[in-house]
C-alpha cells in the first residue's frame, strides 16, 4: 500500500497569490494513499525541507510529491532531501503549480480547482514510480585534442596541467595552425608567431601530452569516459626517432616548385619540407603526391644527402587504437579562395588575394620578408584596396552569417600597410564596423584617425583589369551611393570565414551535430557553449564558428576545465532516466521482436543488438539493448518501438498513463 | 513538336532583325515554330511599377494563351518580355490564390505547363548540338558577349547560367568560331529606357561598355536583348561623344552572328537595318 506524502508550497505569494493552497492540501489528503498532505511557505527553504524529512521518517513514506515551482528549478533539492532520509530519490516528484498554473491564470476557483488536478496526476504517477539506481561509468583519464592550432595547444595545455594525460593529434606536419601564420595580432599588434611558439614548445615537451603531427582520427567507438579511437598517422616517409631536423634533405630537393600551403600559396616548397622554420616538431615529411620518387620512381636525393640515413620511403600509414574519456574538437577553420567571387574575377588576377595572403605579405617569415610586395610583379602598390564582408552576410553567395575576425583584421592589415608603406593609400570599403571587444574599437579608430586608413562604407560591385590597374567599382553610401571607383595596385579580399573541408564528415564520425554551414553545434548556444550534444566531446575555437584568439582560448581553456571535471571522479554518475528494453523470463526473453527500427531512430546511437543464447551457445533471439552510457533518455525510441518493449526509467508508459487516467477518472 | 514564339513589341518594331534572325536560324535547323495567336504586350517595366496584379495579368495571359493553343515550350527573344513572362509563371506557381485571381481577371485558365525559353536556351537546346557542324562560315573574330542586366536576373528564379560572370554565350559563340574575350562589362547596365528620357545617361553608361570592348580588342559585341542591342547601336553616337573617339564595333544579336557562320544571307538576317555598319 502506498504511502504518498504530499507538500504544498506557497513559493511566497507566487502560487498563494492565486491558488488557495490551504484547499489543494485538504483536497488532495482525503485520496487513496496519501498519507500526509500539508502546505507550508517556502518548501524549498531548511525548515520546509525538514517538513518532508520528517514527514518521510515518521509516517514511513513510500512517495513525496512536491507541489511547488518546475523541477528544472528544485528537483534536485527535493530529491536530495528525501535521499538523505532514506527514500530512493526517484520516488520524489513534483507537480508545477507556478509556472504551470498560478502564473498564468486569475485567482479563483478554477485556478485552485487546476492545482489539485496537477497535484493529483502526480500522485498518481508516484504511486506506480520506481526506484532507480544512479548509473555508474568507469572514465578513462585520457583526453583525446583533435587540431594543433591555438586552440586545440591550448586546450591540450590546460587539460595536462591539471595532471591528466592528452593525445593531441594534427594533420599537418606541424602544430600551429593559422595562428601561426598571422603577421601581426589585434588589438596590441604583438607578433603572432612571438607569442605561439613558446606554447608550442611547451606542448612538444610537456610529459602528459603526447603529440601526433601527420595524423588524422580514423574511427571513434564507444561513449562518455570509454571511448576508443582509431588514429591514422600518416607516412611521414622519415624516421623520426633518427632524423635531427638539419634541414639538408629540403635544401637538396629538387622538386622545388610546390605552392606553399603555410604561405597561402604565395611561395614555394619543396616536396619533402618542413612548413615553416619555427614548426614543432621541426623535423620534414615527405609530401607522396609531389615527391618525384613517388611519382615517377627515381630520385632519392634526399635519402642520398641525408647524413642521419633517416629518410624510409617504404614507411607507412600506421593506424594505432588508444582508449580516451574525452575528446575536445578543435579543427578550426578555413577562409574562401578569391575563386569564390566572379564579380572580383575568379581568383584569375594574381594581385588580388585573400586576408590570410595578406598576413603572409606582411609576415617577416613570409615570402616577401615581411615587405608588402604584389604577387604579380613584386611591386610596393601604392594605391591598395580592402574589401570587407568579401562573402560574409552575403545571402547570395550562401554565407548569411558574419565572419566576425574580418572587421579587426581588415583595420590592422591597412594599419599596417600604412606602417611600411609610407605615402601608400588605402581604403577600406565596410559594410558596419563590428569592433565589439576590449581595445577593439579604440584599434579601428586608430586605423582611421592616426593611419589615415580612408574607410568607404559601401561594397564593391566589381574589380577588373585594366591598363595593369585593377579597377574597384563601389559605391560610398555615406554619400548617397555615389558611385566610387579606384585605380589600385593591389585588392586584399576579407573572405568569408567557412567550416573546414570535410568537418561534416567528421562531425558524423563524432555524432556531433553541426549547422547548416558545417560549423560544430553547441549543446546550447548560451549556457553549454564549449558542450556537444554528445557526452564527452567538447568544443574550443572556430570550428564551432568564427572566432579570434582571444575567444579561442577562452573557448579551450573551458573545454578543458569540462574535461578536467569529468576526470576528477573515477567513476561516472549519471541520472538513471534512459531507455531500457524489457527482460522476461524464457522462453519469451524479452517483448522485443527484433525488428530495430528503434536502432535507426536512435540519434545516439546507444541501442545495439543483444543476442541471448543457450547454455550450448545457440543464438535463441536477438533483442534490442540500450547502451546506458550513450543513452540521453530522449524516448524517441519508445516511439518507434512496435511491442512497447521500451520504456524510459522514471516515465514508463505504466507512471504515463497512470497520470493521464489521473485526469480522466475525475 | 510545334515551338511557340513569342516576340513581344521590340521584335515587331525597332528589333525587327531580332525576329528575322530568330526565325531564319530556327529555319535553317528546322525547327517548326508558330507565333503566339494574339499576344499581348507583356507589360514590361511600366505595368509592375504601377500595378502589380496588372503586371502578373498581361504576361499570364500570354501563357494561358499558349496553353490553349497546345503549346509546350515558348521562346522568348526579348531579355525583358522573358523576364517578366518567368516571374508571373513564378509568382503564380507559388501562390495559387493569386493564380485564381489572375485567371479570373484574363477569363482564361492558366495551369503554367508551357516551359519558357531566352533565345540561348533554344539555341542551346536545338541548335547548339548540330551547330559546329553546320558552320560554313567561322565566325572569326574576337567577341565581347554582352549579357545586360534581365537576361540572368534574378537569378532564383531563372536559375540560368553564372549571375555575376556569365558564360552561356560566351561558350555558343565559341562554336561558331568566334573568340570571345574575357571583360569586365559582361552585365553592366546599358542604360535601358534612359535612351528616350536621358540619352546622355546612355551614352556614358554604354559608353563604358563599348569602350571596355573595344579596349580589349572586341571586333563585334554579341548581345541577347533588344534594348541592349538598340542603346549600344542606335546611341554610337552619344557614346562615341562620351568616349571621345569613334568606335565602329558592330553590335549584334547571337542570331545574327550564328547565322553568319551557317551561311545565311545578311540580309535575311536584317543586317543592314543597324545603325552601325556590320562590316563582319
Amino acid at each position: 500500500m502506498a504511502k504518498i506524502g504530499v507538500f504544498i508550497c506557497h513559493c511566497g505569494e507566487n502560487i498563494s497569490a492565486t491558488v488557495d493552497c490551504a484547499k489543494v492540501a485538504e483536497v488532495v489528503g482525503k485520496y487513496d494513499g496519501v498519507a500526509i498532505s500539508l502546505d507550508y511557505k517556502y518548501m524549498c527553504s531548511d525548515p520546509g525541507q525538514n517538513l518532508i524529512k520528517k514527514a518521510i521518517v515518521e509516517k514511513g513514506l513510500t512517495g513525496v510529491v512536491v507541489a511547488s515551482c518546475s523541477p528544472r528549478m528544485h528537483e534536485p533539492t527535493f530529491r536530495k532531501a528525501c535521499a538523505e532520509a532514506g527514500l530512493n530519490p526517484y520516488m520524489c516528484e513534483m507537480a508545477n503549480l507556478r509556472e504551470h498554473c498560478s502564473w498564468v491564470h486569475e485567482k479563483g476557483e478554477a485556478t485552485t480547482q487546476k492545482a489539485i488536478d496537477l497535484v493529483r496526476t502526480i500522485v498518481e504517477k508516484v504511486k506506480h514510480n520506481q526506484s532507480l539506481d544512479a548509473i555508474k561509468v568507469p572514465v578513462t583519464k585520457t583526453a583525446l585534442v583533435i587540431g594543433g592550432g591555438i586552440a586545440g595547444i591550448q586546450a591540450s595545455l590546460d587539460i595536462a596541467n591539471s595532471g591528466h594525460k592528452v593525445i593531441l593529434i594534427e594533420k599537418d606536419p606541424s602544430i600551429g595552425g593559422h595562428m601561426s601564420q598571422l603577421s601581426e595580432t589585434f588589438p596590441t599588434l604583438d607578433c603572432s608567431q612571438c607569442i605561439l611558439t613558446p606554447r608550442m614548445v611547451e606542448v612538444a615537451q610537456h610529459p602528459n601530452i603526447t603529440l601526433y603531427t601527420y595524423a588524422e582520427l580514423e574511427s571513434i567507438d564507444g561513449f562518455i569516459g570509454n571511448f576508443k579511437v582509431k588514429i591514422r598517422k600518416k607516412a611521414k616517409s622519415i624516421d623520426e626517432k633518427i632524423c635531427t631536423g638539419c634541414g639538408l634533405c629540403t635544401t637538396k630537393c629538387p622538386n622545388k616548385k610546390n605552392p606553399s600551403e603555410f604561405n597561402e600559396g604565395l611561395g614555394n616548397r619543396t616536396a619533402i619540407y618542413v612548413p615553416f622554420p619555427q614548426a614543432v616538431p621541426n623535423k620534414p615529411v615527405i609530401d607522396k603526391a609531389l615527391c618525384t620518387y613517388y611519382t615517377k620512381g627515381k630520385c632519392k636525393i634526399c635519402e642520398k644527402f641525408c647524413p642521419a640515413h633517416a629518410i624510409r620511403f617504404d614507411q607507412e600509414d600506421e593506424i594505432i587504437e588508444v582508449p580516451v574519456g574525452a575528446i575536445v574538437l578543435a579543427t578550426g577553420f578555413a577562409v574562401k579562395k578569391t575563386d569564390f567571387f566572379p564579380e572580383y574575377g575568379y581568383g584569375r588576377h594574381p594581385d588580388i588575394i585573400t586576408g590570410l595572403q595578406f598576413e603572409r605579405l606582411a609576415s617577416a617569415s613570409g615570402p616577401t620578408l615581411g615587405e608588402i610586395r604584389r604577387p604579380s610583379d613584386g611591386k610596393i602598390p601604392e594605391t591598395i584596396v580592402f574589401v570587407a564582408c568579401a562573402g560574409s552576410r552575403d545571402e547570395a553567395k550562401g554565407i548569411p552569417y558574419c565572419s566576425k575576425i574580418c572587421c579587426m583584421y581588415t583595420a590592422k592589415h591597412a594599419m599596417l600597410y600604412q606602417h611600411k608603406v609610407h605615402g601608400g593609400k588605402s581604403y577600406v570599403f565596410y559594410m558596419d564596423i563590428r569592433a565589439g571587444g576590449k581595445m577593439y574599437d579604440e584599434f579601428v579608430r586608430r586605423a582611421i584617425e592616426e593611419d589615415g586608413v580612408n574607410y568607404i562604407r559601401g561594397r564593391v560591385s566589381r574589380v577588373y583589369e585594366k591598363n595593369g590597374k585593377l579597377i574597384v567599382k563601389g559605391a560610398d553610401t555615406l554619400l548617397g551611393a555615389m558611385p566610387v571607383e579606384i585605380e589600385a595596385d593591389m585588392v586584399v579580399l576579407a573572405t568569408a570565414g567557412v567550416a573546414n573541408e570535410g568537418a561534416e564528415e567528421l562531425a558524423q564520425k563524432l555524432h556531433v551535430s553541426y549547422d547548416p554551414y558545417h560549423f560544430f553545434a553547441e549543446a546550447h548556444p548560451k549556457l553549454k557553449p564549449v558542450e556537444t550534444n554528445t557526452a564527452g566531446i567538447f568544443l574550443a575555437g572556430a570550428c564551432q564558428a568564427p572566432r579570434d584568439i582571444p575567444e579561442s582560448v577562452a573557448m579551450a581553456s573551458g573545454a578543458a576545465a569540462k574535461v578536467a571535471g569529468l576526470f576528477s571522479q573515477d567513476e561516472l554518475t549519471r541520472e538513471p532516466l534512459i531507455a531500457v528494453v524489457n527482460r522476461q523470463a524464457p522462453p519469451v526473453f524479452s517483448s522485443c521482436v527484433g525488428c530495430f527500427l528503434c536502432m535507426s531512430a536512435c540519434p545516439y546511437h546507444a541501442i545495439e543488438k543483444e543476442e541471448i543464447k543457450n547454455r550450448q551457445g545457440e543464438v535463441l533471439k536477438t533483442v534490442a539493448k540500450v547502451n546506458p552510457g550513450l543513452c540521453q533518455g530522449c524516448g524517441t525510441c519508445v516511439a518507434f518501438c512496435r511491442t512497447k518493449s521500451i520504456d524510459i526509467q522514471g516515465y514508463t508508459h505504466e507512471e504515463v498513463y497512470s497520470e493521464v487516467m489521473a485526469l480522466l477518472n475525475d | 513538336m510545334t515551338l511557340g514564339f513569342y516576340p513581344g513589341c521590340s521584335l515587331k518594331g525597332s528589333s525587327r532583325e531580332y525576329a528575322e534572325s530568330v526565325l531564319a536560324v530556327v529555319k535553317a535547323f528546322n525547327i517548326q515554330i508558330q507565333e503566339i495567336d494574339d499576344w499581348n504586350c507583356c507589360g514590361a517595366t511600366a505595368a509592375h511599377s504601377l500595378n502589380k496584379e496588372l503586371s502578373l495579368a498581361l504576361p499570364a495571359r500570354v501563357l494561358s494563351l499558349a496553353e490553349k493553343q497546345g503549346l509546350k515550350e515558348i521562346v522568348v527573344p526579348c531579355a525583358a518580355c522573358y523576364a517578366r513572362l518567368s516571374m508571373t509563371q513564378h509568382e503564380l506557381l507559388k501562390n495559387p490564390e493569386l493564380k485564381t485571381r489572375i485567371a479570373e481577371i484574363n477569363n482564361l485558365e492558366y495551369n503554367g505547363t508551357v516551359s519558357i525559353l531566352n533565345v540561348i536556351q533554344m539555341l542551346d537546346r536545338y541548335v547548339t548540338p548540330n551547330l559546329e557542324s553546320r558552320v560554313v562560315k567561322p565566325f572569326g573574330h574576337k567577341v565581347a558577349c554582352y549579357y545586360g542586366c534581365y537576361l540572368v536576373r534574378p537569378h532564383e528564379i531563372l536559375n540560368f547560367d553564372r549571375v555575376e560572370e556569365p558564360l552561356s554565350m560566351d561558350t555558343l559563340m565559341a562554336k561558331t568560331g568566334a573568340t570571345p574575350i574575357d571583360w569586365a562589362f559582361k552585365t553592366e547596365c546599358c542604360g535601358a529606357s534612359l535612351s528616350i528620357s536621358r540619352t546622355s545617361s546612355v551614352g556614358r553608361l554604354s559608353g563604358k561598355i563599348v569602350g571596355d570592348a573595344s579596349d580589349r580588342g572586341a571586333e563585334a559585341i554579341i548581345v541577347a536583348c533588344p534594348m541592349c542591342q538598340s542603346n549600344l547601336d542606335m546611341r554610337r553616337k552619344e557614346i562615341n561623344s562620351y568616349l571621345g573617339k569613334r568606335i565602329d564595333i558592330p553590335v549584334l544579336y547571337i542570331t545574327q552572328a550564328i547565322g553568319l557562320a551557317i551561311g545565311l544571307d545578311r540580309k535575311a538576317l536584317g543586317l543592314q537595318r543597324h545603325f552601325v555598319k556590320v562590316k563582319v
